[in-house]
């Protein structure tokens, strides 16, 4: 399976990369490269073998309910481009 | 043609952790802006995210009051969107190996018209840990919008049904239920106006017994009302809709409360697109058999356990029941005013759910706020069934004494209308409380047959014209003859005793 432009150009949209057509067809040819890779991998028998959700056979340690951390707002917001009533401001977002 | 309406709920509930779920800031409501954002939940470059032990816990209490399976091993994925108010650009959720599956919750539809209150149980899918998002504020800040990241990575349990509620009476029902149930096994405060709870509704319509029809998602519901009149408008719109021969696309809407009407906020086409993947940044949960256990030992009875063994030991109704487990305050004070007067179950829940709800209604509080502890009503009740007061009497020894209570939890002192008993500081049990307002306020109730008898003898002898009526078959009279009695011993007379002995002269 080979991804169009089309699919490519959906990608982008999605993590929100701004790409030239020169940059989507360079981008679809590698693309293509890893869906091969995912092809072959996939083409692996894997009957009866319980999918994998980490590299490391190894479960999560749990941190107790405390709370650790004090306010360090004006560090924080000291390198924040801009802040206003303690808020940190972005361009104006309404959906 | 009939129209059948099918909805589904999924309840976020703010888990009451004093952490949030991947960090170690604080979950506290109504600071200042931002000043619980660590570098964590600003999503600082190379911060990773470490898994509160509480939040797991209190999922897995959700699974146990729900009877539902938890998995040995769960894993955190990422819901990949853009929006300033998730800086990672995710958010860490669960996807296809969620904590808690296959559970449901007994619910009680309320009579409504012409339709008898009826019992279903509605099946829950699931219910997943994840991190909730900060705030963003579009007051005007010269065109900019502000964030606050207080609230970002603030532990949630979303709970998501299946689609087996048929009205919107039915959401609200399960939508309560779950509110009760939450707030009762400790997991949530259940605050609706602070965001700790709320629910999103599917709502679709088919004709019974047809295919499921397309959904639309009612998003943000923040009270029982809303709910209500977002599920009956919304199913309303889509049965016109197809009523008028167009069709239903699915959809994410709001509801608005000032018109009532739901609006469409994104199309399917527009819909988010999360490529959902497990975090490498966390490993998966493991839940042993051990840790399950340990925590099944810290689960209070729950409330349909409870209305079971009330009605059941008890002899209460239903209606009791459900009253009196309303909230698990409501059923502690209950059971610590029956255990100081075990044989009396009836009289505790009807002043408990008449006279002490009412009186907190009045007020303005909550069960939490009583001022009365269970103790002093507990005594009130004694001096009831051992004579010494009628109901009327007890009910003004209750206000006087939740008055003076109310009145010293503001000024800290002892301060009762005169004649003024004093209230023991502790509120405990010790009889002398109810005993001195019931003396100060001269209740006590007069059940020496000698001074009834007296009373009695005197108005029979006052009233020969209405005793002859009386006798000659006009029983109606008898209640006039009680007022009398009533009067003349100043509203004191044992009511039982008086019908009795007033009934045998009157006969005689």
């Amino acid at each position: 399976m080979s991804p169009s432009n089309t699919d490519v150009r959906k990608v982008a949209r999605l993590a929100r990369l701004a790409m030239s057509e020169t940059e989507i067809e360079s981008a679809r040819a590698q693309l293509s490269g890893i869906f091969n890779l995912i092809a072959e991998m996939q083409a692996v028998d894997t009957t009866g073998i319980e999918p994998m959700s980490h590299a490391q056979d190894v479960s999560q340690r749990l941190r107790e309910d405390k709370v650790t951390e004090t306010n360090q707002r004006e560090a924080f917001q000291a390198i924040a481009p801009q802040t206003e009533a303690g808020l940190y401001l972005v361009p104006q977002v309404i959906e | 043609m009939t129209w059948e309406i099918v909805i589904g709920l999924e309840v976020h509930a703010q888990l009451s952790t004093n952490s949030k779920i991947f960090c170690g800031a604080s979950t506290a409501f109504g600071a200042e802006p931002n000043t619980q954002a660590d570098a964590v939940s600003l999503a600082l470059p190379g911060v990773l995210p470490v898994l509160n032990r509480g939040a797991v816990e209190r999922a897995i209490k959700f699974g146990l009051a729900t009877g539902a399976h938890i998995a040995p091993r769960s894993v955190f994925a990422r819901k990949n969107y853009f929006y300033p108010d998730l800086p990672k650009g995710y958010q860490i959720s669960q996807f296809d190996l969620p904590v808690v599956g296959n559970g449901a919750l007994a619910i009680h539809v309320p009579a409504s018209g012409k339709q008898a209150a009826y019992e279903k149980t509605v099946r829950i899918t699931r219910a997943h840990l994840e991190e909730d998002a900060g705030k963003s504020l579009h007051e005007d800040f010269h065109g900019m919008t502000g964030i606050d990241l207080n609230r970002a990575g603030t532990p949630l349990l979303e709970i998501v049904s299946e689609p087996d509620m048929r009205s919107a009476a039915e959401a609200v029902a399960y939508a309560k239920t779950l509110h009760t149930l939450v707030r009762w096994i400790g997991i949530c405060d259940g605050n609706m106006q602070e965001g700790s709870f709320r629910c999103d509704a599917n709502v679709s319509v088919r004709h019974p017994g047809g295919e499921l029809g397309t959904r639309r998602e009612i998003k943000n519901l923040n009270s029982f009302r809303f709910l209500e009149q977002a599920i009956n408008y919304e199913a309303q719109w889509q049965i016109n809709t197809l009523e008028n021969g167009d069709a239903i696309h699915q959809a994410t809407v709001l509801f608005d409360p000032d018109s009532g009407e739901t609006r469409m906020m994104r199309s399917k086409e527009e819909a988010h697109d999360y490529r959902y993947f497990p975090d490498p940044d966390l490993l998966p949960l493991d839940i042993a058999p051990q840790w399950i256990e340990e925590v099944r030992a810290t689960l209070p009875e729950l409330p349909q356990a409870k209305q079971a063994r009330y009605v059941g030991e008890l002899s209460l109704s239903a209606y009791d029941a459900g009253m009196l487990t309303a909230s698990r305050e409501m059923a502690d004070f209950f059971e610590t005013v029956l255990a100081a007067v075990p044989k009396d179950a009836k009289l505790c829940a009807n002043w408990i759910i008449g006279e002490l709800n009412a009186q907190l209604n009045r007020d303005g509080l909550d069960m939490a706020q009583c001022p009365i502890t269970p103790q002093q009503l507990a005594d009130i009740l004694k001096r009831i069934t051992d004579s010494t007061i009628s109901n009327a009497g007890a009910k003004e020894v209750f206000r006087t004494m939740w008055d003076a209570m109310l009145k010293r939890g503001e000024f800290n002192s002892i301060i009762i209308s005169a004649p003024s008993p004093q209230i023991s500081a502790s509120g405990s049990s010790n009889l002398t409380d109810v005993d001195a307002i019931i003396e100060a306020r001269g209740l006590k109730q007069v059940s020496d047959s000698g001074a009834i008898e007296k009373i009695v003898d005197e108005i029979i002898s006052a009233n020969a014209d209405k005793v002859a009526e009386y006798r000659s078959g006009k029983d109606k009279l008898f209640g006039f003859f009680v007022g009398l009695a009533m009067k003349a011993s100043k509203g004191k007379a044992n009511p039982a005793q008086l019908n009795d002995i007033l009934k045998r002269k009157l006969n005689g």
